[in-house]
């Protein structure tokens, strides 16, 4: 078993498949961060990501799998879900190994594990699609505040632009602190610093008829309930409770 | 705008449409125009009520003032409840504050009848048309669709609606007549039968030239009561069959009822919601529209009633057994479909993956197949055959031992009604 220590880079990912390839590795393990030379453990590569190398393997696969195949891998790596590199360069190995394209083959663990990882990803976009909740702030931009339990920001850009072309929103995922910022032109990622003002704390900023539609929105939901057939199992499997503080009806 | 008293309008108006079921918002191909306001077709579900239904459009009444007296109908004349009304304005201005907010896809607007149908549908297609023209609004609009309104205002009506309705309300007529003796079944098909040739001919003219406007893209939906009345699944799932075939309608909804009013011709206050037949219902329905199966496959004068205990394609497969076991490494999609505990997706992937090399149970388990249910239907690319020559009998005891459905599971207590 060698382990293979890379930066988290899609580019280091593809990288480190270049080495598996050149040193002719079997057993490997994929593993983000920094290499410590103090580490105990033998067979041990740093991967240092390189543009070049990576570059060979993009076009290798390129080669191998379709546009829509290799941005699913893309988008698989990008969610940063915990210890499924190595599913991904089981699955970039078979992809290589394989004669014809494998992207159809279910009875394959890696080609199933990925079309789950893509079913997990697609869900959690879904859900923050539905329930992302805009407030709107005194400079007329809508604000949401989230926390996927994905990288899924990038992949909102698109459906937000598409739909609120005539507003600004601001969407910023408080866990990985970055954001996706439209400003009636186009899209951009920020950064903000909230030493200044807190994100929980930004009712002071809100125009004057956000708390009226806030309220009107809360009993709306209440109204709609139809207590004889409560269904509280199904409700929160639909909605489970760690979205719950950031959706108005629910506060 | 008065906080007070709109928010008094939209609990009344928002109480008294919630027992209209569609939720639909997708379907339809509206897009951002002009950096306007918005789009329709994806079907996003916003939020979900504590009964455990999607919330998706801001689903209202204009008015739940009626000349009515419809006995299933909380809205009815002789109904002692507080009536109130939005304005055109109200509304618009409550589906822009909610979309943009993005609490819903966009509007569901259905009305009690003012005056005659007429007087209130042109009502209905002003809150569209404003959305439309003044506000350029691309998201979903929903209108009901008020039986005996002139083809003109229909007309009107699909030019700036996504989908348009027409309620049933009773499965068959002798029901109508029951508990709306004022409504009359020909007045709802009416308008049904105009909007279904309006739709195609548009949908002709759209294919000659880009330029010509949408006609309610999102088509024609319908909804019936369930439980109201006695009519059997085989006559609730016939009329939904009738109307898919004849009138291109894109879905049938139906609503348990929900005992409201106290009233001698209506099940008593204390009657639970059939749920669960209700949720066979849908099931079944979705066997029609999209597993190929006949109605009468499903319910048929030797069992006109679906069964409650378990679904109604494992149902059909136990009334059936002669078409099984099926290899899943050979047999065509359709007949695939056709097994217990395998979904359209993993149905899908079985004729995908076969072509790579032949599939044992391992596999399609991880495929996604409910081999509960499916191991008894099969064969497949491994030894072991589960079937063993049971019966029906024993085949569904082994199935219910295994599993439970989730309606039965958590509502003990409506077992005993049936």
């Amino acid at each position: 078993m060698t382990t293979l220590v890379y930066d988290g880079s899609f580019e280091g990912l593809l990288t480190a498949v270049f080495e598996i390839y050149e040193h002719k590795l079997q057993h490997v393990k994929m593993q983000r961060g920094e290499w410590l030379s103090t580490a105990l453990f033998e067979n041990v590569i740093e991967v240092v990501t390189d543009d070049k190398r990576a570059g060979r393997v993009l076009q290798g696969l390129q080669q191998k799998l379709s546009t829509g195949g290799l941005q699913r891998l893309y988008a698989a790596h990008m969610a940063d879900i915990e210890n499924e590199d190595g599913n991904l360069v089981g699955y970039i190995r078979y992809a290589f190994d394989a004669k014809q394209n494998i992207e159809e083959d279910y009875g394959n663990r890696y080609v199933l594990r990925l079309a789950e990882l893509m079913r997990m990803i697609r869900r959690e976009k879904h859900r923050m699609e539905a329930f992302i909740r805009f407030q709107k702030l005194k400079d007329e931009t809508f604000y949401a505040a989230i926390e996927p339990d994905f990288n899924v920001l990038p992949l909102l850009s698109r459906h937000f632009k598409n739909r609120y072309a005539d507003q600004k929103w601001l969407i910023y995922d408080m866990r990985r602190n970055y954001g996706l910022f439209y400003d009636l032109h186009q899209v951009d990622f920020i950064v903000l610093d909230f030493a200044i003002s807190k994100p929980d704390n930004v009712i002071s900023t809100y125009t004057e008829d956000e708390g009226l539609y806030q309220n009107l929105w809360k009993n709306y939901f209440k109204s709609v309930n139809i207590p004889a057939r409560k269904n509280t199992k199904l409700h929160m499997r639909h909605i489970p409770k760690r979205y719950w503080r950031f959706l108005t009806e629910k506060i | 705008m008065n906080e007070e008293r709109i928010t008094e309008k939209l609990n009344i108006l928002a109480d008294a449409a919630k027992y209209d079921v569609s939720c639909a918002s997708s379907g339809s191909k509206r897009k951002n125009q002009n950096k306007g306001l918005g789009n329709a077709s994806n079907g996003i579900c916003h939020t979900y009520t504590e009964d455990g239904r999607c919330v998706s459009l801001l689903k209202i009444l204009l008015t739940n003032h009626c000349i009515f007296d419809c006995a299933y109908c909380v809205s009815r004349s002789s109904n002692d409840i507080k009536r109130a009304a939005f304005t055109v304005q109200e509304v618009v201005d409550l589906t822009i504050n909610f979309y943009r907010r993005n609490y819903i896809e966009g509007l569901f607007l259905s009305s009690g009848i003012f005056k005659d149908a007429d007087f209130t549908m042109e009502r209905l297609v002003r809150v569209a048309k404003k959305l439309r023209t003044e506000h350029n609004f691309n998201g979903y609009i929903h209108l009901k669709s008020i039986p005996g309104a002139s083809d003109e205002l229909m007309r009107e009506a699909g030019l700036y609606a996504d989908r348009l309705s027409v309620n049933l309300e009773m499965p068959t007529e002798a029901g109508l007549k029951l508990l709306a003796p004022e409504k009359n079944r020909q007045e709802m098909i009416k308008p049904m039968g105009f909007l279904k040739n309006e739709i195609i001919q548009r949908t002709e003219e759209k294919a000659l030239f880009k330029k010509a406007p949408m006609f309610a893209p999102a088509g024609q939906s319908t909804q019936v009561i369930i439980g109201a009345t006695p009519e059997t699944d085989q006559q609730v799932l016939q009329t939904a069959d009738h109307f898919y075939r004849n009138f291109n309608l894109r879905r049938v909804y139906y609503s348990g009822y929900v005992p409201v009013l106290s009233d001698s011709r209506l099940p008593a206050l204390n009657t639970s919601v059939p749920m669960v037949r209700e949720n066979r219902l849908y099931q079944a329905d979705w066997l029609m529209r999209n597993y190929g199966f006949h109605v009468n496959e499903i319910v048929n004068e030797r069992a006109p009633h679906l069964d409650l205990d378990v679904d109604p394609k494992l149902s059909w497969s136990l009334r059936n057994l002669h078409v099984f076991p099926i290899d899943v490494n050979k047999a065509d999609l359709q007949l695939i479909l056709r097994v217990p505990g395998i979904g359209l997706l993993s149905a899908q992937k079985i004729v995908s993956a076969r072509k790579f090399g032949k599939l044992n149970w391992d596999q399609l388990k991880k495929i996604g197949v409910a081999l509960n249910r499916a191991r008894y239907f099969i064969t497949c690319n491994s030894t072991s055959f589960e079937r063993r020559d049971l019966t029906a009998m024993s085949i569904k005891q082994f199935i219910l031992s295994t599993s439970q459905s989730k309606y039965l599971k958590n509502s003990v207590t409506q077992l005993g009604l049936f």
